[in-house]
């Protein structure tokens, strides 16, 4: 491949699209060198920021012609370095594809463009006494976009699924730039389900410029149970004695000593401090429904041991119980100058076999770590905090990131539930995968984005065959 | 249908399939057989039968998780579930205990609560399939959430075994509710689409709503005091017998079912307006509608794009022509690649899904 003239694009980019939409000075991209996993970062060749789907079409169309690499961006706050950008290519911001575009109240779906954000969506609903359900901490700026592509989730996905359980069709552009429509306003689209290949693809397969979301009718009533027990192993128990018992919390959350010190510090919710495990067992439904299940929840607590317990009385004080888990990141962020989150999903019954271990690694490397679980689902964030001015303290951090992960594996779970891989976690995949079934996943890759010039480098390491097409710059080759 | 013996034949359909493979032969893929009139085309191919392939391999009641090999029966599974308090939350049709796990992915079929909980699509965490070379793969896993790689197990859900042999399923498994009540109206469909629609828009445990022969039946399910609770505030003839109507629907058992007429499937926005012959059954809310007699696959389709969705020719008619829409070329090009990259020779269930596949 010959080098990517810079300029030539420019002149090309500035013919399709208003000068505003046009970052091409470098302090001016400074914002977008990373997403929210700082540690990685890249300048592109340019930023583009188009308005309309008429011209992100005509962006794609140029890129495939001249064979530029594209990232796609929504707000950037991903956790896998998925959104940085290619060094020879461009960043394609959808922030400003941002309106909702229609609410049909009784077939139960929003329209919207996927620059708006996730919360926004909700408060669009609210009107009509719906909402969206998957419900990521950064849900006040992470994009719908963004969460399509990485299928996220939230403390609420343990009842009302993830991203892919909640969406009813998406409108794409392919890397050529041609749309089409996946999914439908029915349940089942004949043909292979694009939508759940697409759900998760991390901008590998195309872009997404339009989601139709399904919505759910607000519960009657919700109350949140919160305990304190004196160890992790007892906390692992009530959450499988919740289950057991047959009860499907809306939300059930496991936090450690130190992310509980640093949430209570942060938000003041009135958790112990001298829990060494808290868990937030959400329950919601009808009136009725709500207030047998969190007696019963509260009694299980109890008879399991819990040192203190407290079930809301009111929407204010659920909110605020709330307030300190999904503050828990920014909170431990407080404790370090840097933290780094992890993100396997295990077994639910080794939560604290899981924990012990990495409590040893932690001593191991030198480095303090703060763990918040959505246990329901079995879905773990190590906070690893660390100083990133320290180049030595980073690899540490790293070594023992992948130490984490691969442990995740070992007891048979994965290397992420909710993040994505993007090129933090590339080198992982091999221990997920084997090389026959990472060659299939490069297959599909191919099928769709044959050039590989969406989001190249990222999410699924390529081994072989796709190099024929393309050779990548080297430095981002990850085999 | 006798109970079936365990037993774990991968390795022998492994063998199969690099014979095929080496001869260039298609493979038609068997379970129970319970399907093969139903959902594709035709299939002239030889057939690899799995039913053999056989047994639960793992059940964690407290994680949620059901793992079985593909040729298990669903009654097998359902049975062993119902000691434990739990079920198949997707409520598939077993069609007389001949129903395999295996085939109700490949088909996604799922009964009445599909729109509340999911369908088998929604549910299934994880995969082993052999591929088209004879090698056993693995994708996805035991636990809810899992994003790495792309996502190949929800691939499978549809894809009517076009993509590989499904050796191994895991899905999420759910509490059986607490108690179930059926209330019926007597409404003609415009109401009733109506009603359906407007109560799903609240909170209630709603967990199937259908329309057939002027009455519209809703279901409630979950927690003892929500369920009466709604109901009182509902209305409606509460049913003595709260399963009926929804078993029968779920097994296509009910007359409207009966008989060879072509039988087509609409799946459409819940809250479309009746469009067509009035004689259609309604499940999901509206979201499913069923309709017989000869009528042309592209006509219904114009009905169904109105609607927001798709017609199938279900059941019955030419099968030897194509039972679903031509869903344009872009769309044509990607699932001809996507088939390609899992096999490249075409062998697994050729021309099932579409002629041109
Ligand atoms: C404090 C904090 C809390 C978080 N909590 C959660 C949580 O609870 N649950 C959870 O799941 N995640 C969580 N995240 C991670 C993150 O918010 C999600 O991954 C989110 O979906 C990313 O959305 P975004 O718009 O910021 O995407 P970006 O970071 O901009 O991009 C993410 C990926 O999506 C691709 N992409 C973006 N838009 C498109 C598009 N339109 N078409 C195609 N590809 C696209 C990008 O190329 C990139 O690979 C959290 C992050 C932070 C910082």
């Amino acid at each position: 491949m010959p080098a990517i003239d810079r300029a030539a694009l420019l002149r090309d980019l500035q013919r399709l699209l208003p000068g505003h939409c046009i970052v091409a000075d470098t302090e001016c991209q400074r914002p977008y060198e990373c997403d929210a996993l700082t540690i990685y970062r890249e300048l592109p060749l340019l930023v583009v920021l188009p308005e309309t789907v008429q011209q992100v079409q005509a962006v794609l169309q140029l890129c495939h012609q001249r064979q530029v690499p594209v990232v796609a961006r929504g707000s950037g706050t991903g956790l896998c370095a998925g959104a940085m950008p290619h060094p020879e290519g461009l960043l394609l911001g959808l922030s400003k594809l941002d309106r909702v575009i229609e609410i049909d109240p009784l077939a139960r779906t929003a329209r919207v463009q996927p620059g708006v954000s996730n919360l926004a969506i909700s408060a669009a609903a609210a009107g009509c006494g719906l909402y969206y359900g998957p419900d990521p901490s950064s849900q006040i700026a992470c994009s719908i976009g963004g969460n399509v592509a990485e299928n996220s989730g939230g403390v609420h996905c343990l009842k009302y699924g993830l991203t892919v359980h909640n969406i009813l069709s998406l409108e794409l552009l392919t890397v050529a730039g041609e749309q089409l429509t996946i999914g439908s306003q029915g349940l089942d689209t004949p043909g292979y389900d694009l939508l759940a290949l697409l759900t998760g693809s991390e901008g590998l397969l195309g872009i997404v410029v339009e989601v139709t979301v399904r919505l759910l009718p607000v519960p009657q009533a919700a109350q949140v149970v919160m305990a304190g027990f004196p160890t992790v192993a007892a906390a692992g128990d009530a959450v499988g004695a919740v289950i057991a018992a047959g009860i499907i919390p809306a939300g059930l959350e496991m936090m450690d000593r130190l992310a509980v010190q640093a949430a209570e510090d942060f938000a003041g919710a009135g958790y112990p401090r001298d829990a060494e495990a808290l868990l937030l067992c959400e329950v919601d439904g009808t009136s009725e429904e709500v207030e047998g299940d969190a007696a019963r929840v509260a009694e299980l607590f109890r008879s399991l041991g819990a040192s203190s317990i407290v079930t809301s009385r009111d929407e204010a004080q659920r909110a605020l119980l709330w307030q300190g888990r999904k503050s828990a990141f920014p909170a431990v962020g407080r404790l370090a100058p840097d933290y780094y989150c992890m993100d396997g999903t295990i077994p639910r019954s080794m939560v604290s076999r899981v924990l012990e271990e990495i409590a040893r690694l932690s001593a191991h490397y030198g480095l303090r770590v703060a763990n918040v679980f959505h246990a329901g689902d079995g879905n773990l964030h190590p906070l690893i905090l660390f100083d990133a001015s320290n180049p030595q303290e980073v690899r540490r951090a790293e070594q023992f990131g992948a130490a984490i992960l691969s442990l995740s594996v070992q007891v048979g779970g994965c290397i992420t539930g909710e993040h994505g891989v993007g090129l933090e976690k590339l080198r992982q995949m091999p221990e997920q995968f084997s090389e026959r079934e990472l060659a299939l996943l490069e297959e599909i890759k191919c099928a769709f984005d044959p050039g590989l010039t969406l989001n190249p480098g990222k999410g699924v390491p390529i081994l072989r065959r796709c190099q024929e097409y393309r050779a990548l710059p080297a430095r981002h080759q990850h085999a | 249908m006798p109970e079936r013996p365990d037993g774990d034949i991968e390795q022998a359909i492994a063998t199969q399939v690099r014979a095929a493979a080496a001869h260039r032969q298609g493979l038609y893929i068997q379970g129970g057989g319970s399907k093969r009139a139903l959902l594709g085309r035709d299939c002239e191919a030889a057939v690899l039968d799995v039913s053999g392939h056989c047994g639960i391999t793992d059940y964690q009641p407290a994680e949620l998780v059901l793992s079985a090999r593909a040729g298990t029966p669903l009654t097998a599974l359902q049975a062993v579930l119902a000691t434990q308090g739990q079920e198949l939350p997707f409520e598939p049709p077993t069609f007389q205990g001949r129903a395999t796990l295996g085939g109700t992915l490949a088909c996604n079929l799922s009964g009445p609560a599909r729109p509340w909980r999911g369908s088998i699509r929604d549910l299934v965490l994880g995969v082993r399939l052999v591929d088209a070379s004879g090698e056993c793969l693995r994708f996805g896993g035991k636990v809810m959430k899992n994003v790495a790689g792309y996502d190949v197990s929800r691939l499978q859900a549809g894809a009517l075994g076009t993509l590989g042999v499904l050796t191994e399923i895991s899905v999420k498994v759910l509490p059986r509710a607490q108690r179930t009540t059926t209330l019926a109206y007597e409404l003609p469909a415009a109401e009733a689409i109506e009603m359906m629609n407007r109560r799903a828009a609240t909170a209630a445990p709603l967990s199937g709503a259908c329309w057939l022969d002027g009455t519209l039946y809703l279901r409630l399910a979950g927690e003892a005091g929500a369920v009466a609770h709604t109901a009182r505030r509902w209305g409606g003839q509460a049913l003595a017998e709260a399963d009926a109507p929804w078993s029968d629907l779920r097994e296509m058992r009910l007359p409207f079912f009966a008989g060879d007429a072509p039988l087509w499937r609409l799946s459409v926005k819940p809250s479309a307006a009746l469009a067509g012959p009035a004689a259609q059954l309604l499940d999901w809310g509206g979201a499913q509608r069923w309709l017989r007699g000869d009528f042309d696959l592209a006509q219904l389709q114009g009905l169904a794009s109105a609607a927001g969705g798709h017609v199938t020719l279900f059941r019955g008619g030419d099968r030897r022509g194509e039972v679903r829409p031509f869903p344009g070329e872009v769309h044509r090009r990607l699932q001809q690649r996507l088939k390609h990259s899992f096999d490249p020779q075409g062998l697994f269930n050729p021309g099932r899904l579409y002629g041109w596949l």
